[in-house]
């Protein structure tokens, strides 16, 4: 018993400070892509062909970048030598509509909007999530279930991982869905009690992510005829990125 | 020994497929079956859409791949599981896949539930909608055998999976486990390849194993390219899967502590955890080692400053690390649950080919990093972690010996970490590698990587167009799955989430 005693004095309070301060975030780090102030070469597409998931597309009415489909990779950014494309520090990435993960030159991204005020006045203090895993790889799950630790304490604002649907407020759903996922997804989504909500975690999610060309899944949450309420983009997001979504959502932080 | 039918071929080793012996069915039968008698370990059986058989066993003795082909005239051969057991769910793949029947296959259903990839060949006749797991179980009948079934959604965050108990009261008799809900056709996609996704894929095989699939795909991608990759990047390889281990391996021993109701360690090595991932994140912007490896090197080398700064941050990881760690060693109550669960017997183990861990924890002294040196651990060798027969409980493959493997295993990732950051510490970063040159036509290369949870393999032939015919990836998990079942018989349905967690096995990286 005491060296459970003395290990908790020498690993001490540990909780981060979040949403006060935002933890400090490595330099590689790859947030919100954007286009920058640069000018493109003159019929220069290299970015366009090098996006593995036609993220990025270069159109007559200019260019445009799909954070839905966007897996954070470097080889748009690696193909643009004047980095007139480039990723930024910025981790706040989730929007409530699939059109508002569109990102073009000049315009300002639209962040989350809190729940109206009905959800609200059921959801704001209490949100209980079941987490559904539907075909992904497993790598949105790692930073969704970090949210549980003592590190992020996502309990702190009242939000919860619960282990049954009957329990829970909303699904969390990581991974393109798959055929073989769409019937228990449906049967999950079904259990929830209403009112409910949807949030799509990870590139995989709003649009099948590395996994769009597969007809073995259905490009995601939407594709799965769910009515989606947050999309997170990522290739897995950050638990920032998560935690800074679901704070918007609640109207804990504000744009 | 009957090497001699074999084409031997070490790790990463490109060969000429007419270099590769094609046996006639009977003879390439009986020549995996003796190689497996002779202690050789099936570490790789699938089949093309030619009707072509290919057999990888290894030979960790000797650091050899023994690789040997078959061409069936019709889609169906004599199955080897009754005489190999490690054959099983290979034989099952490669009839899902390709319609092909292992005749006399003792439990012969599909593995992940989709459709053949040949057109109007499949092996059970299926015409209409496949769902997952719709299929016949296991069953024992009796009074009071009664049947428990769970999933595929479970209680957590967690993959998706059907698991079926055959129970007389508490003790289960039987688990069957039934998978394919995360089949997103990995193996399908990047066949045909080179392609711009392939890298991901392999990276999303597994996403807790990134690195170690990554570097798999790049090992096989400059086996066939004829690249070498210079010293540097090399190292920083290493770093890459020591860290995924590290990271996996502590969670992992906090999960268990949850599991048993030991709250300290679980609720430190939660952060701890995330600590690590934090130190891949320092590296290359990703806490899960996305897009650190490419094909020929690295996307971001590690400068002597960042190794500097990642090499003090290491040691103080490392000290909470073993502070949240060692206190399981000391609390009877945790020992108490950790030694009475999960025994796997060792000589099943060695039967159904367990790898990684759980083999390890039944003192089967295999790793790749020792067994068949990739990157830099020829020549900066770790010590494979090995719960020994007669070292106390360590060698009984129960679920402390599982502890114990990763607990050594993290202590010898550090001192591994630790020695590779202090030395690229020193010296300059390498240039980004240019694109490969083009692969070799009509080759086969076989790669393997020691990941945190076991052999990670991936398998690519190429066609004369130098693009992948086949490109096959074999997850630890793939192997392990069964030894779950096995750890679960006779032991009480209760202990299932603490048995789980001590395989601790992946889903997307059996389905792919």
């Amino acid at each position: 018993m005491i060296h459970v005693l003395l290990s908790r004095l020498r690993q001490g309070h540990r909780t981060l400070p979040y949403p006060k301060t935002l933890p400090a975030l490595p330099e590689r780090f790859r947030g919100r892509p954007e286009f920058g102030p640069g000018a493109c070469a003159k019929d220069c597409r290299a970015c366009a062909e090098a996006c593995p998931t036609e993220a990025v597309q270069l159109r007559p009415e200019g260019p445009r970048l799909d954070l839905g489909r966007c897996l954070f990779c470097t080889a748009c950014t690696d193909a643009c030598p004047p980095q007139v494309l480039r990723f930024t520090g910025d981790h706040r990435l989730a929007a409530r509509l699939r059109e508002e993960l569109v990102q073009v030159p000049g315009r300002e991204p639209r962040l989350a909007e809190a729940l109206g005020r009905e959800l609200m006045g059921v959801l704001g203090r209490s949100l209980k999530l079941r987490v559904v895993s539907a075909g992904g790889c497993n790598g949105c799950e790692v930073d969704v279930n970090v949210l549980g630790t003592l590190a992020w304490d996502a309990g702190r604002f009242g939000i919860q991982f619960v282990a049954s649907p009957r329990h829970a407020d909303g699904l969390v759903i990581c991974g393109p869905v798959t055929a073989n996922m769409a019937l228990a997804l449906r049967k999950t989504y079904d259990a929830v009690p209403e009112p409910k909500i949807v949030i799509a975690v990870g590139a995989c999610a709003i649009s099948g992510g590395p996994y769009l060309h597969q007809e073995e899944q259905l490009g995601g949450a939407a594709g799965a005829g769910l009515p989606v309420d947050l999309f997170i983009p990522g290739c897995p997001p950050h638990p920032v990125t998560i935690l800074d979504g679901l704070l918007r959502l609640l109207g804990r932080i504000r744009p | 020994m009957n090497d001699a039918l074999f084409a031997l071929l070490r790790n990463g080793q490109a060969l000429p497929l007419g270099r590769v012996p094609e046996l006639p069915p009977a003879e390439f039968r009986a020549a995996v079956l003796a190689a497996v008698r002779e202690g050789r370990r099936l570490a790789c059986l699938c089949a093309d859409p030619d009707l072509r058989l290919y057999a990888v066993l290894a030979g960790d003795r000797d650091q050899l791949l023994l690789a040997v082909r078959t061409r069936l005239d019709a889609p169906r051969y004599p199955a080897l599981t009754p005489e190999c057991p490690q054959a099983h769910l290979f034989e099952r793949e490669l009839a899902e896949q390709f319609g092909i029947i292992p005749q006399g296959h003792p439990w012969f259903k599909p593995v992940r539930y989709h459709r053949s990839w040949v057109p109007d060949r499949d092996a059970w006749g299926r015409t209409g909608p496949i769902e997952p797991a719709v299929t016949e179980f296991y069953q024992v009948k009796g009074e009071e055998v009664h049947e428990v079934a769970v999933g595929p959604v479970h209680a957590g965050v967690i993959e998706p999976g059907h698991f079926r108990f055959q129970c007389h009261g508490e003790t289960v008799f039987h688990l069957e486990i039934a998978l394919g809900y995360q089949h997103r056709g990995i193996e399908r996609a990047l066949a045909g390849g080179p392609h711009p996704l392939s890298l991901k894929h392999a990276e999303t095989a597994a996403g807790d194993t990134t690195a170690a699939h990554a570097w798999a795909y790049c090992l096989a991608l400059e086996g066939l390219a004829g690249a070498a990759v210079p010293a540097r990047p090399d190292r920083v390889r290493g770093v890459a899967l020591e860290l995924e281990r590290a990271a996996n391996h502590t969670g992992d021993l906090g999960a268990l502590a949850g599991d048993v109701g030991f709250l300290p360690t679980a609720s430190f090595c939660g952060r701890i955890r995330g600590d690590w991932l934090n130190l891949t994140a320092e590296a290359c912007g990703s806490r899960l080692g996305r897009d650190w490896l490419c094909p020929g090197g690295l996307r971001f080398d590690l400068d002597a400053r960042r190794a500097q700064a990642m090499a003090a941050r290491l040691e103080r990881v490392w000290a909470d690390t073993r502070d949240a760690v060692e206190l399981l060693w000391g609390a009877s109550s945790v020992m108490n649950r950790f030694e009475a669960a999960g025994a796997v017997d060792p000589i099943q183990a060695r039967e159904v080919g367990l790898v990684g861990v759980a083999a390890r924890a039944c003192g089967i002294d295999q790793d790749v990093r020792r067994d068949h040196p990739f990157g830099p651990y020829a020549r900066h060798p770790v010590a494979p972690a090995l719960a020994r027969p007669g070292d106390g409980q360590e060698a009984a493959g129960n679920v402390h010996s599982r502890a114990w493997v990763r607990w050594l295993e993290l202590e010898e990732s550090h001192r591994s970490l630790r020695a590779a950051l202090e030395s690229l510490a020193q010296g300059e970063p390498d240039p980004r590698p240019g694109p490969l040159p083009p692969l070799a036509p009509d080759h086969l290369c076989v790669s393997l990587v020691e990941g945190w949870r076991g052999e990670v393999l991936h398998l690519a032939v190429t066609g004369a167009q130098g693009r992948f015919r086949r490109y096959k990836i074999v997850d630890p998990s793939f192997h392990n799955w069964f030894g779950l079942a096995l750890a679960l018989r006779g032991e009480q349905i209760s202990d299932f989430p603490l048995c789980n967690k001590s395989f601790n096995l992946s889903y997307c990286g059996h389905d792919l």
